[in-house]
């Protein structure tokens, strides 16, 4: 079984090591990992400010770039949902690239619902001692249906504790470049999501996706605070940042 | 009204340090949240319910004027005068024709959104005749000096008990009341003389049925029957999107409307309001119109944010809207607040004067999942986004800076070179916790949050090491 690694933006210039986890993850589970080295980015900042013509030409780039795998897969429900719930509409009235598109959104997973119901995977490298709560971020619960696998894996943690926090499906405030053309806004909201993430008790906030990762520690820091955030394939690969 | 939206981004920022209105919306949200969920739990199958209900609506707009026809021949028959409004103007001309018509120097109303977005009230006093709001809510605005409403289902859920209160005291002259039940009380004897002595009664409409031509109204206080049924004449002024085919469709719409505005299994009052009274009848208005209300609705049926118009009025978008509930819907600047507001003000009044709207959005999609009719909303922003993209809206650097990015993205040599300096660059701003604590030309996002680092190197970079050892 051959899987793409689509290692996101993000994660390529901002967190490698989340990157390394999920390779880590993949192998354990028994997958041969290719990672496409001139991945770049799957169009989503510029589909979503309404640039629709570099979107269609990064989304062909994807496309070409992971078709040939059994999979694609990513450590992000936002990149992964924009493959599989969103390229298809730029391509509705080009059969050719619609067909591709199709059977690439068809095998495109988000990590933890790879590990989980592809992989089947029943143990994790990982291992932590403390308590730590889980952030639902939006694309991968309402786009790619990820809650119940992230919290599967995560009891697979040696000595690992989770503890739910009040509205732990409520977003963020991140939104993309909304944090930052309504940098105020944005900011409560990710304060309203720290206060909650503070009073779970937990030491640790875990979640899948780097976009609200960087605004929940941004957020937490600038309070003052030193509550963990962590991607969840670092907690399940064990490699803590 | 008068539209605000230009105006979005201060306004936001003034409901963001307006403290008593952060401790409303608090309120509001833990309430009406919970309310919503556990009423549709009593639903077999609300995604079943939710589909159903989604094909009504969009069979209506299909084939709207079809069903607008049916309408028109179903509620002549039954005696009552149809008339249509093409522009905002229109209906409060139509409203005053109708009262000089029949000699009308008092007019009572129900609550109408489509009647906030022509300033009916205004124009009915500008003409020298008098209008009360019945509607607790929206009588609460009038009094405090026409107040805009924050939210369509709860015009004043932004005012306190406190609040609300003090404008009672103020306006009524009366002595400053503390209970609810008191404050309703009150409201309750002052309004009860207004529908007495009133010539008209003004309603909006939640649904126009074409099989019957009747008007529905959906209400918790009684004052829609009242003003409805008590004047002689009644007029009832709805948008031409709120038709639906037949009486079994309000059946299903109904299942979710109640719920998914304020999480009851049905509204106390629900009125179905089918002719003028009859021989021999007891209830029901001497003479009744309707005024159906274009003011940009057959436009957006023609474009690719159609499926807004589907919309039920709810207001359950903006009750799980995570930027509505930190800044509630006056920041909005104008008749409809929150997501749907956000596609229909642009539409209604111009994107160019409405540019924040769509941007003002996490896409977060709560909206959407909790939406009774399925409007795919942050599809429709995007749509929108698309528009003011191509048609040269946004700012010239954001322009340059997404063109930039996407041309390096299709380059990868270039993008690994890039980002490489790139991220020592940022990695060199950072303190020593990792943090940056100011962002060039980013400061949206540094204002009030720090930017975690990056590591200094980049994964492809790492990767690429790795492979090589």
């Amino acid at each position: 079984m051959r899987v793409g690694l689509f290692v996101t933006c993000l994660v390529d210039l901002m967190r490698p090591s989340i990157g390394f986890a999920a390779l880590r993850l993949l192998e354990a589970g028994g997958a041969e990992v290719c990672v496409p080295a001139s991945q770049t980015c799957c169009g989503q900042p510029a589909y979503n400010s309404g640039d629709r013509a570099d979107t269609i030409a990064l989304a062909r780039k994807v496309v070409e770039e992971f078709e040939g795998c059994d999979y694609l897969v990513a450590p992000s429900g936002s990149c992964s949902g924009m493959i599989r719930t969103h390229y298809a509409e730029l391509f509705a009235d080009d059969p050719a690239w619609s067909a591709r598109v199709a059977a690439l959104a068809a095998k495109t997973h988000e990590l933890t619902d790879f590990l989980v119901n592809v992989l089947k995977l029943d143990r994790v490298p990982g291992r932590y001692q403390g308590t730590v709560t889980y952030h639902d971020a939006c694309a991968g619960l309402r786009e790619m249906g990820v809650k119940a696998q992230p919290r599967a894996l995560l009891a697979k943690v040696a000595g690992l504790q989770l503890t739910e926090m009040a509205d732990a499906e409520v977003c963020c405030g991140f939104g993309g470049t909304f944090a930052v053309k309504f940098g105020e806004i944005s900011s409560r909201i990710a304060d309203n999501k720290c206060q909650h993430i503070v009073t779970s008790g937990a030491g640790a906030v875990v979640l899948g996706d780097l976009g609200c990762m960087l605004n929940i520690e941004g957020r937490l820091r600038r309070r003052g605070d030193a509550t963990r955030v962590l991607h969840v394939a670092e907690v399940l690969a064990g490699e803590l940042p | 009204m008068q539209v605000a939206s230009m105006h979005f981004r201060e306004r936001a920022h003034d409901k963001l340090h307006d403290a008593q209105l952060q401790a409303n919306l608090r309120m509001f949200k833990d309430k009406f949240v919970p309310l919503r969920r556990d009423s549709l739990a009593e639903l077999d199958d609300f995604e079943a319910t939710r589909e159903a209900a989604r094909a009504i609506r969009q069979r209506a707009l299909d084939d709207l004027d079809v069903w607008l026809e049916i309408f028109d021949e179903n509620a002549r028959a039954r005696g009552a005068t149809v008339l249509y409004a093409q522009t905002p103007a229109e209906v409060n001309a139509l409203v005053l024709e109708i009262a000089r018509r029949h000699d009308v120097r008092k007019i009572i109303k129900s609550k109408s959104m489509v009647s906030e977005e022509s300033g009916l009230d205004h124009a009915i006093e500008a003409a020298g005749l008098t209008v009360v709001e019945t509607d607790l809510g929206e009588y609460i605005l009038q009094i405090n000096d026409y107040e805009p409403p924050s939210h369509i289902v709860g015009p004043a859920l932004h005012k306190s008990r406190d609040e609300v209160a003090e404008i009672f005291h103020v306006r009524h002259g009366t002595a400053k009341k503390t209970g609810i039940d008191e404050l309703v009380g009150e409201g309750r004897e002052v309004l009860r003389d207004h529908y007495l002595r009133a010539d008209m009664g003004i309603s909006g409409g939640n649904f126009l049925v074409a099989e019957t031509g009747s008007v529905v109204l959906v209400t918790n206080e009684g004052n829609a029957t009242l003003a409805t049924t008590l004047p002689q004449v009644h007029v009832a002024i709805s948008g031409i999107e709120k038709i639906v085919p037949t009486l079994e469709d309000v059946a299903t719409l109904m299942r979710l409307l109640p719920r998914s505005a304020t999480g009851q299994s049905i509204s106390n009052y629900v009125d179905i309001l089918t002719g003028i009274k009859g021989p021999g009848e007891f209830h029901g208005a001497e003479h009744m119109y309707f005024i159906v209300v274009d003011s940009g609705r057959s436009a957006v049926l023609g474009s690719e944010v159609s499926a807004a118009l589907r919309c039920i009025r709810c207001g359950a978008c903006m009750n799980h809207c995570p930027v509505y509930q930190n800044i509630g819907g006056h920041a909005y600047g104008w008749v409809y607040p929150g997501p749907i507001g956000s596609i229909l003000t642009p539409m209604y009044v111009g994107l160019e004067n409405a540019l924040d709207l769509p941007q003002a959005s996490t896409m977060c999609n709560q909206c959407g999942v909790v939406c009774p009719v399925k409007i795919p909303l942050p599809d429709l922003q995007r749509k929108l986004r698309e528009q003011e993209f191509e048609r040269h809206l946004r700012p010239w650097y954001e322009r340059m800076a997404l063109k930039g990015w996407g041309w390096l993205a299709r380059h990868p040599a270039l993008y690994a070179f890039a980002s490489g300096v790139g991220v020592r660059m940022l990695r060199a701003l950072s303190g020593r916790n990792g943090m940056i604590r100011r962002l060039p030309f980013a400061g949206g996002w540094t204002d009030e949050r720090d930017m975690p680092a990056p590591a200094g190197r980049t994964f492809r970079e790492l990767y690429k090491a790795r492979a090589a050892r």
